[in-house]
C-alpha cells in the first residue's frame, strides 16, 4: 500500500504538475486529439479529398493480406535489431572516453561529440548517399586502404540496410550525453572501495559502472528502439526523396513509416495509412512493455521512487 | 512515428472538419490574386512567360511558391481547404488526382478562355484527359532519344551515325564494347538503357503496351513486355550489374560542366531531350550524336512526358488560374520565351537547340523562325532528330490508378535489375498488383 505523502512532497508534486502543464496541454491538443481522429479514420476509406467512408476493420484486414506490410516490418525489425545494440555500445564507448577527458579539453570534446547530432536528418541522408556510394564514396575508399573491396551500400539490396545502420551512428550525440551524465554521477568512493578490494578496470566497469548506469542504459535502449521503429527522415531522403530515387532502389529500404507515408500521401489511402500507424503504435507498445518487464529485473535504481513499493 | 502520426492525423482532422472549398471569402475569380505551387523561375523561359502574364494582368497579385511539386504539401493544402490556385505537376500524376477529385475539370476554362487544345501534340493531349474531360493543360514536351558519345563509339569501332537500336543482338554487343571496367570499378557505362523508368519504351520497341488504350486493363503480363525487360536487364548484367552501374550513375553531374559526356562516363544512353539542351549550354563543343530510338522493325519510337498546369479543387481564384494557364501555354508566350533564350545563348556564344513545348503551333514557329543553325553541327543535327521523333511519341495511357500502376511496374523492373526475380515472375506479380489497383480505382 502506498505511503501518504508528506507536506513537502505534496508541494513538490503540485509544482511538478504546474511545470508539466504546458506539455500536458500540448499532448492533449496536438497529440491525443489527432490520435483519436486517426483511430476513427483507420476505420474508414478516406482519400483526403472526399468524405471518409466507414469500412469497419477492413483496413486492418487488408494489412494482413498486404505483402508489403510484412516487407516493411521485416526491414524495420532488421534495422532495429542491428542499430539499437550497436548504438548503445558505440555511445557507451564514446561516453567512457569523454568521462576520462578532464580540464579545458573536456568542453571541446563534449561539444565536438554532440555536434553531428545538430545536422538536420535530411542533410545527413544526402551526405551519406555520397559517403556510402559504392563507386566513389569515402567509406569504400577507406575500406580500400585495407584491401577490402567495399560493397554497394546504396544500391545492393543486401547492403542497403547495413548502410543505413552505419549512417545511424552519425546521430549518437544525445545518447552519448545521457550516458556521459550517468557516468558522472557514479560515486567515486565506489571505485575507490573496489580498487582497495583489488578490482581491475574490467571488474570495476562490470561490477560498479554498469549497475550504476543501468537505469540510463535502460532508458536509452527504450528511446532508441522507439526511434528505430519510427525511422523515416534519412531513409526517405536517401531512397524515396524524388521520383528518380523512387524509381531506383526498390523496397530494400522500405521502412514501415516510409510505406505508411507512401500510402497516405502518394496513393491517397489515408484510412489505410491511419490503420498502419495504429499497428505500429501497438507494436511499439508491446515491445516497450516487454522491455520494461525485462528491464525491471536488470536495472538498479539508486533511489526508491516516492511512495514506491519496490 | 508519434510525431508523424500526430501531424498526419492533424491534417486529417482539419480535412474532415474544414471541407474543400470552404473559407473562400472572395467570389470565384473575383479576387485579383493568384498563388502557384510546383513552379519556379530557374531561367528566362519561365520568367518571360510569367512577365507576359503580369503585363496582361497587372491587377493580379501573383504569389509564386517556388520549388518542385511536393505531393504531401499539395494534398495537405487541398485537404485543409487552402489550396493554391494553380499547380504545376508531372502529367503522369493527373489521372490519380483527377479520379480522386484533387484537381478540377478544366472544360469550362478551356471553353471560356478559348484555349486551343488541338494545338497541342496528341500524346500530350492524351495525358491531360480522363474520361473525356480536360484536367490540365500541357506545358513542356519531353521525348526520348539516343545520345551517343562519339569518342566511345569510335573506340568501339562503330560509326556513331550508323548505330541502329532495332538490332538487339548488335546493340548488346556494341554496349559491351563501349563499356569500360577496370580495377573493379566501372569507368564507362557502355549503354544506359534507363530502366526502370523507360520500361514502357522498351516494351513498345518490342511491340507491346503496358496498359490498354482506355487505361483500364493491365498488359503487364504480355510476354513481349517480359522479353523486353529481360533483354534490357541482360544489357545491365553484361556491363557490370545494376548495383554497381547504379552507384556509378549516382555520381554523374548531368547538368554541370563535368557531365557524363564531358567526363567520358557514358558510351550511349536513352535520355529525355532536355539533357541535350543542357549539354548545348554546358558542353557546346561536345562530340555527340543524337539518334532516334528505333523499335525492332526499325521505326523510330519515343515516349513522351512533361508537366502540366492544373487547378486544384477548392482553388479560390479559378478564373485567374485559367488566365495564367492560357498565358503560360499559348503559342505567343512560348515564342517570346524562345526568343529570350535564343538571344541569351547568342550572347554567350553557345548553341540553342530549341525549346520543345507541348504546343505544336508554338514549336512550328520556334523551329522555323527562331532556332537557327548554330555552327555546332552535333546540336543542329540533334534538333532535327528530336523534331523528327516528336510526332511518333506515345504515352502510357492515363488512368484513375496512374500512380499505383506506375509503382507496380517500376518496382517489378527494379526487382529484376536487382536480381531478385526474373522478368516473367516480376511482371506477373506487378500485373496482379495493377489489376487490383485498377479495379479499386474503377470502383
Amino acid at each position: 500500500m502506498a505511503r501518504p505523502l508528506s507536506g513537502l512532497a505534496r508541494r513538490e508534486a503540485r509544482w511538478a504538475y504546474v511545470f508539466l502543464l504546458p506539455w500536458l496541454l500540448g499532448l492533449v491538443i496536438f497529440q491525443a486529439g489527432p490520435m483519436v481522429a486517426s483511430l476513427v479514420l483507420s476505420l474508414t476509406d478516406y482519400d483526403l479529398i472526399s468524405s471518409p467512408r466507414f469500412v469497419g476493420l477492413g483496413n486492418y484486414a487488408e494489412m494482413l493480406e498486404d505483402p508489403t506490410v510484412a516487407t516493411a516490418i521485416g526491414n524495420t525489425a532488421f534495422y532495429t535489431v542491428l542499430h539499437v545494440p550497436l548504438a548503445l555500445v558505440v555511445s557507451l564507448a564514446l561516453a567512457l572516453m569523454l568521462n576520462r577527458v578532464t580540464g579545458r579539453a573536456a568542453g571541446f570534446f563534449r561539444t565536438a561529440f554532440y555536434l553531428p547530432s545538430m545536422t538536420p536528418y535530411v542533410a545527413v541522408g544526402v551526405l551519406f548517399l555520397f559517403l556510402l556510394n559504392g563507386q566513389a564514396g569515402l567509406v569504400n575508399q577507406f575500406l580500400g586502404l585495407f584491401g577490402v573491396d567495399g560493397p554497394q551500400w546504396t544500391t545492393d539490396p543486401a547492403w542497403v540496410k547495413p548502410g543505413v545502420v552505419l549512417m545511424s551512428l552519425w546521430n549518437l550525440g544525445s545518447t552519448t550525453i545521457i550516458l556521459f551524465a550517468a557516468l558522472r554521477n557514479v560515486p567515486r568512493d565506489l571505485y575507490e572501495a573496489a580498487m582497495i578490494d583489488g578490482a581491475g578496470p574490467w571488474q570495476r566497469f562490470r561490477s560498479v559502472t554498469l549497475p550504476m548506469i543501468s537505469s540510463a542504459l535502460f532508458f536509452v535502449v527504450i528511446i532508441n528502439t522507439i526511434a528505430a521503429l519510427q525511422m523515416f527522415d534519412q531513409v526517405y531522403t536517401m531512397f524515396f526523396g524524388n521520383q528518380t530515387a523512387q524509381n531506383s532502389y526498390g523496397d530494400a529500404a522500405l521502412f514501415y513509416v516510409v510505406y505508411l507515408f507512401q500510402q497516405g500521401f502518394q496513393f491517397l489511402h489515408m484510412g489505410y495509412a491511419s490503420a498502419l500507424a495504429w499497428l505500429l503504435f501497438a507494436i511499439i507498445a508491446v515491445i516497450t512493455v516487454v522491455q520494461v518487464k525485462v528491464g525491471n529485473r536488470l536495472v538498479y535504481y539508486e533511489a526508491e521512487p516516492p511512495g514506491g513499493t519496490r | 512515428m508519434v510525431v508523424l502520426s500526430g501531424a498526419l492525423a492533424a491534417v486529417l482532422a482539419v480535412a474532415a472538419c474544414g471541407g474543400v472549398g470552404s473559407g473562400s471569402g472572395a467570389p470565384p475569380g473575383g479576387g485579383a490574386a493568384l498563388t502557384t505551387m510546383g513552379f519556379g523561375f530557374p531561367d528566362e523561359i519561365a520568367t518571360t512567360r510569367a512577365d507576359a502574364f503580369k503585363k496582361a494582368h497587372p491587377e493580379v497579385k501573383l504569389t509564386v511558391n517556388q520549388g518542385q511539386f511536393d505531393e504531401q504539401a499539395f494534398l495537405s493544402a487541398v485537404a485543409s481547404g487552402n489550396p493554391p490556385d494553380v499547380v504545376y505537376l508531372d502529367r503522369q500524376l493527373i489521372g490519380t488526382y483527377a479520379a480522386r477529385g484533387a484537381i478540377q475539370p478544366l472544360d469550362d476554362c478551356v471553353a471560356k478562355e478559348g484555349i486551343p487544345m488541338s494545338d497541342f501534340y496528341p500524346a500530350a493531349q492524351q495525358q491531360v484527359k480522363l474520361n473525356g474531360k480536360w484536367y490540365a493543360v500541357p506545358e513542356f514536351y519531353t521525348s526520348i532519344i539516343l545520345l551517343v558519345n562519339d569518342k566511345a563509339a569510335k573506340e568501339a569501332g562503330a560509326d556513331p551515325k550508323s548505330i541502329d537500336t532495332s538490332d538487339w543482338d548488335a546493340l548488346a554487343a556494341l554496349a559491351k564494347r563501349m563499356n569500360k571496367v577496370s580495377g573493379g570499378k566501372i569507368r564507362r557505362f557502355g549503354f544506359y538503357p534507363k530502366l526502370p523508368e523507360f520500361l514502357p519504351l522498351w516494351a513498345k520497341a518490342n511491340g507491346a503496351d503496358l496498359l490498354s488504350a482506355d487505361g483500364r486493363t493491365s498488359r503487364l503480363d504480355d510476354p513481349k513486355v517480359a522479353e523486353a525487360l529481360g533483354y534490357a536487364q541482360g544489357l545491365l548484367k553484361d556491363q557490370g550489374g545494376w548495383t554497381r552501374l547504379k552507384a556509378f550513375t549516382d555520381t554523374f553531374d548531368y547538368f554541370g560542366e563535368k557531365n557524363p559526356i564531358a567526363e567520358d562516363q557514358i558510351g550511349m544512353m536513352l535520355t529525355e531531350q532536355f539533357l541535350v539542351t543542357s549539354l548545348a549550354s554546358t558542353s557546346p563543343d561536345a562530340k555527340i550524336t543524337v539518334l532516334p530510338f528505333k523499335d525492332r522493325q526499325g521505326n523510330p519510337v519515343t515516349m513522351v512526358g512533361g508537366n502540366g498546369w492544373a487547378v486544384p479543387k477548392g482553388a479560390k481564384h479559378p478564373d485567374v488560374a485559367c488566365q495564367w494557364i492560357k498565358t503560360m501555354t499559348s503559342a505567343d508566350t512560348w515564342i517570346a520565351a524562345a526568343k529570350a533564350r535564343a538571344a541569351k545563348r547568342a550572347q554567350e556564344g553557345r548553341p540553342y537547340p530549341g525549346t520543345f513545348t507541348a504546343n505544336a503551333k508554338a514549336d512550328q514557329a520556334i523551329f522555323s523562325q527562331i532556332v537557327k543553325p548554330s555552327g555546332h553541327k552535333p546540336y543542329d543535327d540533334a534538333t532535327t532528330t528530336i523534331l523528327g521523333v516528336q510526332e511518333k511519341g506515345f504515352v502510357v495511357p492515363q488512368s484513375p490508378a496512374a500512380a499505383e500502376f506506375r509503382t507496380a511496374w517500376i518496382d517489378a523492373a527494379t526487382r529484376v535489375m536487382q536480381g531478385r526475380q526474373d522478368a516473367k515472375a516480376a511482371l506477373s506479380q506487378a500485373h496482379q498488383e495493377a489489376v487490383k489497383a485498377l479495379q479499386a480505382a474503377a470502383g
